[in-house]
């Protein structure tokens, strides 16, 4: 691979380089900051392709709820600009640089997009793909194209955006993307149930989120992992968050404490506490430092999170806490098993009715075990169609997510 | 409007085709007699009318792949249809083609509380997954207006949205799995009761592709505990520049309220005088902010729009303090279309979305068009998100004048695309927008989209003349070309 990257400082530039790539038949690993390069399967491509100066906030009307910015914008830039209006992006976009060693802070929209990332907003206010609205992209064939719009409803036309966000950088380059921007909530509170076993924890996450309190995010946290993510904490801590105007979630506090009640008596955490926690666990932070030990993401139905992380690590040994309602599952394993022991994860996991992904393991492993599962044979043949719809030349990113593909 | 030239073979070969139909859908699923099959001659765009081959209504998954086999095997296109009440044609019958209507999936599959979700057939209606759940709180957030008839699989479709959608999301937002059957006939089942499959979202595109990609079979969605309170605020302005400022000061104000409804002079005119709601007359536009939660909740952020609504300089605000005081503000709203229809023979009505800031200039440019056309426009406006709906009153009878209104409809959404807006906001593009696709997307979008559909439809029997001007063979869009003089590696700036 060359050492050298390309650095396109336009749109314009960049359909250049992409057709001189089918030109000369050039495979591109495409990087906006590069912070999430050990997620996905490690590319052998033929030159780097360097998007970070298609950066820069074009447009943000508060009262239309949309920014449109370059699509290698720094996240940490928008989120600023937003915050100015007391503004957010909904989806909590956590950041995984720290989970490979890297230092926070550093991702761009797009690859927060191109990941379909979510924090623990994910249950009440949708992923990345949930905000996303439209975009301009060079695909594979070197045609500028736009799809989506710069307006919170639309549905002309296919939704691409979907399609885009979680693919990768494999389908097409993004150069300008829109998206939706929400009122930040006027304040946040965290109730704490503590000592809960994982199994007792789902069921009060159930109950909590099945109310009318609107719990904007709930996650349970074991023995062991508590501790790293919340000040204080006394063995397990489940966690349910409200947020909302003040005397809203003051009147939500007493009644889901109520609610609550045949699950133990709830603490609530002072509000830095509570929003260091959430940062913490969007960012799987209790997983940042042994940065060997392999490390799973997973979604299944909710209910079904206690049993799916015991059937893993009573074979593999490894540590865990849910996010989601206890949907979301970050386990890490303990050493190295062999194949990231992605057998007994996907069989655990396929049994729940869920996904699996390898979002941590040495190249060597990512290589030869699949980070993301391909799915049925019909799904995953349908896949590679839609890829050489847009790239039929395996130009962009070949590999990161398939092996071929 | 024109649909594609019928193929004359197929037409020939109607007899065969509906012996075969016969075989993978026994007893009454196949309807051939032209009679019958009237019923089925448009959907809710009525202006269009065609007969189809065959109608089919198939009872199970296995029978919708055997029926889709036969229709690729012998060159028939396929028209999927739920309810038939969307407003774009996108279940237009095609000529030269079959009806697949899933009318007999009405099943409940599974309510499951534990995990917020229901997995339902494709042909129960939107409100009947509200119906199902609604003795344990739970409601399926996602209200078109035709959510008493419409089914949840037209609903995946079109990615219907509604009133509360603002607040709630639309149909995307709201779903967790699908199955769906290929034309080839091949059965692909995608996410489940959990979020975030990895893997390209083809839930994600699936949604809202109106027909042209497969044909939904099975639907999971999300359901929520429906909000404990509800209460409204009618407000009144002097101009509809007013009623714009107080929607983008509310939302400045960091407040998402679950419905924010607007009504311009005509439309309050018309549906006072059908449904007499006690909506001020003297006003230009009529504001309906509907906030919903807690109680706590509700009367705090009553209070602030109450309090914003009098500094935006309206001249008429009333709260409901009763749940039949809350009802009223909304009879009008939701007697719209009706009372626009009293008041003239035939409308149509419009769907675009725009940047809320514009709507002025828009209500202002479509008052001239009105003029111009000759035609009366009556708006109601779907506030909080943009999306305008034009209600253009015509008479079909008179001759020339269902294309006049059709021309004012298509200067209309111009004009939305031309502010920064978009051509449709929920009702879809269907065969009604389809000749606007070049307005908002020029040909490498639009050939960009059609890669998608050959992904899945190779052959393009899949709800063909919907959605795309322009059909183009896959082979074609699949070409590579090389430009000519293109630049090399070598002569970029490399850093």
């Amino acid at each position: 691979m060359s050492g050298n990257a390309l650095r396109p400082a336009d749109e314009n530039e960049l359909r250049e380089i992409v057709r001189a790539a089918i030109a000369e038949k050039q495979t591109l690993e495409v990087r906006g900051a590069g912070t999430k390069r050990g997620l996905g399967r490690p590319v052998a491509a033929d030159a780097p392709l360097d998007l970070s100066r298609l950066a820069g906030v074009k447009t943000y009307e508060p009262e239309e709820l949309v920014l449109t910015a370059g699509a290698a914008t720094p996240l940490a830039e928008i989120e600023r600009l937003v915050a100015q209006k007391g503004q957010r992006l909904a989806f909590e976009p956590p950041d995984y640089a720290p989970l490979y060693g890297g230092a926070a802070g550093r991702q761009t929209l797009a690859g927060v997009v191109a990941t379909n990332l979510a924090g623990s907003r994910r249950i009440s206010a949708g992923a990345a793909r949930d905000h996303f609205l439209g975009f301009r992209a060079v695909n594979g064939r070197g045609e500028t194209f736009k799809a989506g719009g710069q307006v919170v409803k639309n549905v002309t036309g296919y939704d691409l955006c979907k399609l885009l966000a979680g693919s990768y950088g494999t389908l097409a380059l993004l150069t300008e993307m829109t998206v939706k921007v929400l009122p930040v909530a006027e304040t946040e509170a965290t109730l704490a149930l503590s000592r809960l076993s994982d199994e007792a924890a789902m069921r009060a996450m159930a109950d909590a989120m099945g109310s009318a309190f609107e719990v904007s995010a709930a996650a349970h946290l074991p023995d062991g992992i508590a501790a790293s993510v919340v000040y204080q904490s006394d063995g397990a801590a489940t966690l349910l968050r409200l947020e909302g105007p003040q005397p809203s979630v003051e009147a939500r506090v007493e009644g889901l404490r109520a609610l609550l009640r045949p699950h133990g008596a709830a603490e609530r955490l002072s509000p830095p506490d509570s929003k260091l926690a959430w940062r913490a666990l969007a960012n799987a932070e209790p997983f940042t430092h042994d940065l060997e030990h392999p490390l799973w993401r997973l979604s299944v139905p909710p209910t079904a999170g206690a049993a799916t992380a015991r059937a893993i690590t009573d074979g593999l040994g490894g540590s865990y806490f849910f996010d989601w309602g206890g949907g979301r599952i970050w386990l890490e394993l303990n050493g190295a098993p062999s194949g990231a022991g992605a057998a007994i994860v996907r069989a655990a996991t396929a049994k729940a009715g869920g996904h699996a992904v390898l979002v941590r393991a040495s190249e060597e492993t990512r290589r030869t075990v699949a980070p993301f599962d391909p799915g049925a044979p019909g799904l995953f043949a349908l896949s590679k169609r839609v890829k050489a719809g847009f790239d039929p030349l395996g130009l962009f990113n070949p590999g990161r997510m398939y092996e071929g593909v | 409007m024109l649909m594609p030239p019928p193929d004359q073979a197929v037409m020939a070969r109607k007899a065969a085709l509906v012996a075969r139909l016969r075989d993978a859908v026994p007893g009454e699923g196949v309807i051939a007699d032209l009679d019958a099959i009237r019923t089925y001659d448009c959907d809710g765009l009525t202006a269009y009318k065609a007969l189809p081959l065959a109608v089919v209504l198939p009872e199970d998954t296995a029978q919708v792949a055997a029926v889709l086999k036969i229709c690729k095997e012998l060159g028939v296109k396929v028209v999927p249809r739920g309810a038939g009440t969307g407003l774009s044609g996108g279940a237009l019958p095609i000529e030269d083609g079959v009806i697949l209507g899933l009318g007999k999936f009405k099943k409940i599959l599974d309510i499951d509380f534990a995990n917020r979700c229901t997995v339902v057939q494709p042909g129960v209606t939107n409100l009947a997954i509200t119906q199902a759940v609604e003795h344990a709180g739970f409601y399926y957030a996602p209200d078109p207006s035709s959510q008493i008839a419409c089914t949840i699989g037209g609903n995946v479709a079109e990615n219907s949205g509604g009133v509360h959608c603002l607040k709630y999301g639309v149909t995307t937002n709201n779903l967790l799995g699908l199955e769906f059957v290929t034309l080839d006939g091949e059965i692909l089942r995608i996410g489940g009761k959990h979020l975030d499959a990895d893997g390209y979202d083809l839930l994600g595109i699936m949604t809202g592709s109106e027909g042209l990609l497969g044909v939904i079979t099975e639907v999971t969605v999300r359901i929520l505990q429906k909000p404990p309170v509800a209460r409204a605020l009618l407000l009144g302005f002097s101009s509809s520049e007013a009623g714009g400022d107080c929607v983008a000061a509310v939302i400045a104000a960091g407040v998402i309220p679950g419905g924010m409804e607007m009504m311009d002079r005509p439309a309050i005119k018309a549906t006072e005088d059908f449904v007499h709601a006690g909506y001020p007359l003297d006003v230009e536009a009529i504001l309906i902010v509907e906030l919903d939660g807690p109680e706590a909740e509700v009367d705090y952020l009553v209070e602030r729009v109450e309090a914003i609504a009098r500094d935006c300089g309206a001249v008429e605000v009333r709260v409901s303090t009763s749940e039949e005081e809350r009802l009223r503000f909304w009879a009008g709203r939701k007697a719209a279309f009706p009372a626009v229809g009293r008041i003239s023979p035939d409308y149509i009505c419009m769907d675009g979305t725009i940047p809320r800031k514009r709507l002025p200039e828009v209500l202002t440019r479509m008052t001239e068009l009105s003029r111009q056309y000759g035609l009366r426009v009556a708006n109601v406006f779907h506030a909080g998100d943009g999306n305008l709906h034009p209600l253009i009153l015509f008479d079909a009878n008179t001759p020339g004048e269902l294309e006049k209104a059709e021309a004012f409809g298509g200067d209309i959404l111009k004009l939305c695309v031309e502010v920064g807006g978009v051509l449709t906001g929920e009702h879809g593009v269907g065969v009604e927008k389809r000749d606007l696709m070049g307005t908002m997307f020029d040909e490498d979008d639009l050939k960009q989209q059609q890669r998608v559909k050959c992904a899945f439809d190779p052959e393009g029997l899949l709800n063909p003349g919907k959605v795309f001007p322009q059909l183009h063979r896959c082979a074609e869009l699949g070409k590579m070309h090389v430009h000519a003089g293109q630049l090399r590696f070598s002569h970029l700036p490399r850093f």
